[in-house]
C-alpha cells in the first residue's frame, strides 16, 4: 500500500499526509508523499477535504477578529478589576455605562470619543451598538460584488422584507445630500437580533451606511458623534429604533444626512 | 455617573511595537494587543460571545496578576493563549459542562449573515459541525489551521508532546470531514 510506483521507500504515514498539508514535512520527504499521494486518490481527496475544512474554518472564524472589543477588554485593566464585574449582568451594565465614555474599537488606530450634541435625555445607544454599526460599515462598503443584499431596483420587496425581520415598519429613507444614492440594503446579525442596513453610494463611489436595529427603549435622544481616524458616525434612538450613519465625511455633510434620514423617518 | 463629570477615559493610542521590547514590563497596551485575536480563538472554542468574553477577562487578569512570570516579552501571545487554555480546561473541569457539544446556533447565524450570500450555506454547516467536535479536537484544529501556530508551537501551548498534537490534529481532521460530508470514518491508527 505505501509502496510507491518508483520502487520499495519509507512508508508514508498518515502523519506525513497532514504534516505535508502543513507545510511542516521536510523537504526530502514531500516527494514520496506527493508519488504516495499519485498512487492513492482516495487519500488524495480525503486530504484534499482536509485543506478545504482548513480553509473554512479560517473563513468562518477568521472575520471575529474585527469584532470591536468591549470596555471590559480593553484598558487600563487593573482599574476595571476592582470594579463589581462578578456576574455576566453587571458585566452589562458596567460595559452600558462606560459606553458614555469610551468605545475601543479591535483593529482602529485609536478611540472613539463620545459626547452629547445636545442635552436631550434618554441613555445612548450602547458601546456594543456603535461599535456593530461602525464594524457593519468597514465590512459591507468595501465589498465590489456583494455590498448589498438587495438592490434599490426592488425597493418595495427590500422595504418589506427588512419590515418582516425587524418587526417594525422600515422605510427606507432618501438621503440626497452630498450627492449620495440609495444602493439597497441587507439583513444582518448582531447580539440582540435582526438588523437592517441601507448603503448609499455619490458619483465617485463614496459609501456611507444607515445601521438600523429595533430599541426596546422609546425614549429618543440627540445625535451622539464617534469619530476614528476619518471615519465618523452619527447615532441615536427614536420611535423604538437605535440609528447609526457612518461614514468617511466630514462632520458637516454627516450631520446633514442624520437630519434629513430623521426627518424622513419622522414625516 | 454621566459622560459629562465622567474622568478621562483610558489611554485611547493603540498599541506600538515598542511594548514588546525585551526588558520592559508587559503592560496593557502590550496584552490589549492580543485581545482581538484571543476573543477570536475563544469564540470559536465555546461557541458564543458572552461565555468568551468571560474566558479573556478571567486571561486577561491573570496574565497582569502573574506578568513578572514571563521571561521573554516577544513570547506573549503563546504565553497568554497557554493561560486561556488553562483556564478553558479547569472550567470544563469545574462546571461539567451541558453535555459534550456546544450550542453554537446563534453564533452560526451571525457567522453565516456575515459572509457573502452565497458562503452562507457552507459556514453555517461548518459552525455547526465545528461545535460538535470535542474540546480537545476544536482546540487542536483552532491554534494551526486558523492561529497558524507550527506543531511544535501548538505543543507547547498545549503542554502535549509534538505527536500526541499531530495524532489530535489527525482525528479531529477526520472527525471534522464526516460531520461536514458524511460517510465512514476512516480510522486514524497509529500515526506513525
Amino acid at each position: 500500500m505505501t509502496t510507491g510506483a518508483n520502487g520499495p521507500q519509507t512508508p508514508v504515514t498518515e502523519a506525513d499526509l497532514h504534516a505535508w498539508l502543513d507545510g511542516e514535512l521536510p523537504e526530502e520527504r514531500r516527494a514520496s508523499v506527493e508519488r504516495h499521494l499519485a498512487d492513492h486518490p482516495e487519500e488524495a481527496r480525503r486530504i484534499e477535504r482536509y485543506r478545504a475544512q482548513r480553509a473554512l474554518l479560517s473563513h468562518s472564524f477568521g472575520p471575529l477578529i474585527d469584532q470591536p472589543v468591549p470596555d471590559r477588554l480593553t484598558p487600563p485593566f487593573e482599574a476595571r478589576a476592582s470594579l463589581p464585574v462578578g456576574t455576566g449582568r453587571l458585566r452589562f451594565w458596567a460595559m452600558a455605562l462606560a459606553a458614555s465614555l469610551l468605545v475601543f474599537l479591535a483593529g482602529g488606530a485609536g478611540g472613539w470619543l463620545l459626547r452629547d450634541r445636545a442635552g436631550l435625555r434618554g441613555d445612548p445607544p450602547t458601546a456594543a451598538f456603535i461599535a456593530d454599526a461602525v464594524a457593519a460599515h468597514r465590512v459591507f462598503t468595501v465589498e465590489v460584488r456583494h455590498p448589498i443584499e438587495i438592490g434599490v431596483d426592488q425597493e418595495a420587496h427590500l422595504v418589506a422584507w427588512l419590515s418582516k425581520r425587524i418587526g417594525k415598519p422600515m422605510r427606507c429613507p432618501k438621503v440626497t445630500r452630498g450627492g449620495y444614492a440609495l444602493m439597497g440594503g441587507r439583513l444582518l446579525a448582531d447580539a440582540d437580533g435582526p438588523v437592517a442596513l441601507y448603503m448609499y453610494e455619490d458619483a465617485a463611489g463614496r459609501r456611507i451606511t444607515l445601521y438600523i436595529r429595533p430599541s426596546p427603549n422609546t425614549a429618543g435622544t440627540a445625535f451622539r458623534f464617534a469619530q476614528d481616524g476619518s471615519l465618523r458616525a452619527l447615532y441615536w434612538r427614536d420611535n423604538g429604533l437605535a440609528l447609526a450613519v457612518t461614514g468617511d465625511l466630514d462632520r458637516a455633510t454627516l450631520s446633514g444626512i442624520a437630519e434629513e434620514v430623521y426627518g424622513a423617518l419622522n414625516s | 455617573m454621566t459622560g459629562e463629570d465622567a474622568p478621562d477615559g483610558p489611554d485611547m493610542t493603540g498599541p506600538s511595537p515598542d511594548d514588546h521590547r525585551i526588558g520592559h514590563q508587559i503592560d496593557d497596551r502590550a496584552i490589549a494587543a492580543h485581545v482581538p485575536r484571543l476573543r477570536r480563538y475563544a469564540t470559536a472554542l465555546v461557541g458564543n460571545r458572552p461565555d468568551a468574553d468571560d474566558l479573556v477577562q478571567d486571561c486577561v487578569e491573570k496574565a497582569l496578576a502573574n506578568r513578572h512570570a514571563l521571561r521573554d516579552p516577544s513570547r506573549l501571545g503563546g504565553w497568554l493563549m497557554s493561560i486561556l487554555h488553562n483556564l478553558h480546561i479547569s472550567g470544563l473541569r469545574g462546571r461539567r459542562r451541558r453535555g459534550a457539544e456546544i450550542p453554537v446556533e446563534e453564533l452560526a447565524d451571525d457567522l453565516a449573515l456575515s459572509a457573502p450570500p452565497a458562503d452562507r450555506g457552507a459556514v453555517r454547516d461548518f459552525v455547526r459541525a465545528f461545535g460538535q467536535l470535542t474540546d480537545e479536537h476544536r482546540t487542536v484544529l483552532l491554534l494551526t489551521g486558523m492561529e497558524g501556530l507550527s506543531y511544535r508551537e501548538t505543543a507547547e501551548v498545549l503542554e502535549l508532546p509534538i505527536g500526541t498534537v499531530m495524532s489530535r490534529l489527525a482525528r479531529a481532521r477526520e472527525r471534522l470531514r464526516v460531520l461536514l460530508d458524511g460517510g465512514a470514518e476512516q480510522a486514524v491508527r497509529r500515526i506513525k
